[in-house]
């Protein structure tokens, strides 16, 4: 792995990305006015080499966005995205490459993400031949070690198979092998469990959480705290494309602060039926991102809010209840 | 008294087109009393779905059952279709998995639910429109709503509307398969809350179908653990979370990362459940089993009693009687 001396691998600051929402042709004749989802809407957070963060959220809250425009999978409207020291928003697509290897991508749903019609074997030296990398014995050795990484041993057996010859929980792995056979310094993980049978998801968490041991990043993108809590070691809340809360996974689990994160919290099932609790549950759905709220975009649904907060964007910064550096909140009310 | 609805020897198979046959659901026996919430939990290919699907006679021309379903005492999957029919919808109801994306995208969501209430006789014309708008208020839906569209409902409203449309002909027990998987948690919380609610008002007995073991805990009394087309262990939530008498019960809990369990190691199951097209013999978990021992790849353990509505099909259970499994 390379890295640029000591400072976060990833630094994402001021991140907006947009969508145009089609007006159609009657629309445009009508010269109505351009309309845009703001998907992420200023968001900045760092992630260190070995460190997990998690984008927590509803769907629509723009973690899959934030995601894509790191990975320069759609264009950022403004904002940085330092990679090792580098600004890569901007960059074009020639200088982009060498750095694309380097930051990879594990999608949700492993019977999508893997031809069907190519064996293990092609599906994990794409990568290698798409960056023209090895000869064909190095190649096959970087193979091996990336399937036995995904915890696929002996990897000698599974080169030759077809995703359909596979579990759900070890195309998976293969994915997460063909991932890794670049040895990137940057893996996203977008919802790496959740189309995955409860038994087989831990094996696969506790595989993205050992690649931490050699420096690999991961930012997890997930809906589902339970995981977040147990295997990130940083938490992001985020609301219609803001982080609304960020801090260590103990301190975001055991010690919120923002009201949105303390209803979500308290809407998570628990495992054990003793513990059933009254959920706080916040009524009607998360606005949709092109006409966001004025002011705190979650006051509409706030059960704290004030007058004030229809008119003040509160800045993310540390709450009084916070008990740890780096843990902060979007509220004026905390 | 009778139970609601008493689920006995229940078997179904399918028909391979390769020939060949799929053993899905495999003896199971269960019972539910009017306005008691059940869950049936259990991984992909468990039966679970299958199980739920024979008791509203909806299983595909190529399945075939054996065992009964008895509703108030009565075996409704005595003589077939005709047997089933008049008690589909009237007297049990199923809200299915991805119901929310299955209505008619080119008629008004209103019309889609007066549609059952016309065919079963309930109502009516204006009749019938006034009950839709008094099932959609009470599923939290603005009455207004009925004349829309279904692609100008969100997910959550569309799942609450397919939940009225199973209510539309009042039945006495719901079946919801996976009700809210594809749904947010805050959304999943707000259906959940309704489905307890509705249960409470209506003394409608639920039967909660999902892998989902922290949905169970928080809305079911009681829970069926599934695997490889039999029960595992049943018996109340409580009694399965904490003093489990199957391994699988044990480790399906253990598989599932709990908000505040920081400490706890989340660990997942090896291996994969046995295929359904062969002939299973011993117990079906012992090739993932932790505990196994010596008659468990040969014997068949029967669902025995554990407790107090608490039985388990585990050899463990013969030799330890006090120890957890």
């Amino acid at each position: 792995m390379t890295t640029n001396g000591s400072g976060p691998l990833l630094e994402v600051e001021n991140l907006v990305a947009r969508y145009p929402v089609p007006r159609w042709i009657v629309g445009a004749l009508q010269r109505r006015p351009k309309l845009y989802a703001h998907a992420v809407d200023g968001i900045s957070f760092s992630l260190r080499r070995g460190e997990m963060l998690a984008l927590v959220g509803e769907s629509g809250c723009g973690k899959t966005s934030t995601a894509h425009a790191i990975l320069r999978l759609i264009e950022a409207e403004s904002g940085s995205i330092r990679f090792d020291g580098q600004e890569i928003a901007g960059l074009p697509p020639r200088a982009l490459r060498p750095l694309r290897r380097r930051m990879q991508i594990v999608y949700q749903d492993p019977y999508e993400s893997l031809d069907p019609r190519f064996r293990v074997a092609a599906t994990i030296e794409e990568p290698l031949d798409v960056h023209d990398i090895g000869s064909r014995a190095e190649r096959r050795t970087e193979m091996l070690g990336a399937l036995e990484l995904a915890g696929l041993t002996p990897p000698e057996l599974y080169l030759e198979r077809y995703p359909h010859e596979l579990s759900g929980g070890q195309r998976q792995r293969v994915a997460i092998a063909a991932s890794l056979v670049l040895h990137p310094d940057l893996l996203v993980a977008d919802e790496p469990v959740s189309m995955l049978d409860v038994s087989v998801r831990a094996g696969i968490l506790a595989i993205l959480d050992s690649l931490r041991d050699n420096g690999l990043a991961i930012l997890m993108i997930t809906h589902d705290l339970s995981t977040a809590a147990h295997y990130a070691d940083r938490i992001a809340v985020m609301y219609l494309g803001r982080i609304v809360e960020e801090g260590t996974a103990h301190d975001v689990v055991e010690n919120p602060q923002h009201p949105y994160t303390k209803a979500l919290l308290s809407v998570v099932p628990k495992r054990d039926p003793r513990e059933r609790t009254t959920p706080q549950i916040l009524r009607g759905e998360t606005p949709n991102s092109i006409r966001i709220p004025s002011g705190c975009r979650f006051h509409p649904r706030c059960p704290i809010a004030i007058p004030e907060c229809r008119n003040v964007d509160p800045e993310l910064r540390r709450p009084a209840g916070a008990t740890a550096p780096g843990h902060r909140a979007a509220c004026i009310r905390v | 008294m009778t139970p609601l609805l008493e689920v006995d020897g229940l078997n179904v198979w399918f028909d391979l087109p390769g020939g060949g046959e799929l053993h899905a659901v495999r003896g199971i026996d269960f019972e539910l009393d009017a306005g008691e919430r059940f869950g049936l939990v259990g991984e992909s290919g468990c039966g679970k779905t299958t199980a739920i699907l024979t008791m509203m006679g909806l299983l595909p021309p190529n399945a075939s059952v054996a065992g009964e379903v008895r509703l108030g005492g009565e075996n409704i999957l005595a003589r077939g279709e005709e047997s089933v029919s008049p008690h589909r919808w009237n007297d049990i109801a199923m809200v299915f998995q991805g119901a929310m994306n299955a209505f008619n995208p080119v008629q008004t969501v209103g019309s889609q639910i007066e549609e059952p209430m016309r065919l079963h006789g309930i109502a009516e014309g204006k009749n019938a429109r006034r009950q839709v708008e008094e099932l959609f208020e009470r599923v939290g839906i603005p009455s207004d709503r009925a004349s829309r569209y279904p692609h100008e409902f969100s997910g959550g409203m569309r799942q609450r509307a397919a939940i009225a449309m199973a209510l539309a002909c009042e039945p006495k027990i719901l079946l919801a398969d996976e009700p809210t998987t594809a749904l947010d948690v805050m959304v999943q919380a707000q259906i959940l809350e309704l489905l307890s609610s509705l249960a409470t008002d209506f003394d409608l007995a639920l039967i909660l179908v999902t892998h989902d073991l922290p949905i169970v805990a928080h809305v079911c009394d009681r829970a069926a653990v599934m695997y490889a087309g039999v029960i595992a262990e049943s018996g109340t939530i409580d009694d399965l979370f904490h003093a489990p008498r199957h391994p699988y019960t044990r480790l399906l809990f253990a598989a599932t990362p709990d908000l505040h369990a920081g400490g706890d190691r989340v660990v997942s199951i090896p291996g994969a459940p046995p295929r359904l097209d062969q002939p299973i013999v011993g117990c079906p978990f012992e090739p993932r089993c932790d505990r196994a021992f010596e008659p468990c790849p040969t014997v068949t353990p029967a669902l025995k009693r554990v407790g107090d509505r608490h039985v388990a099909a585990c050899h463990l259970n013969d030799i330890v009687r006090e120890a957890t499994a």
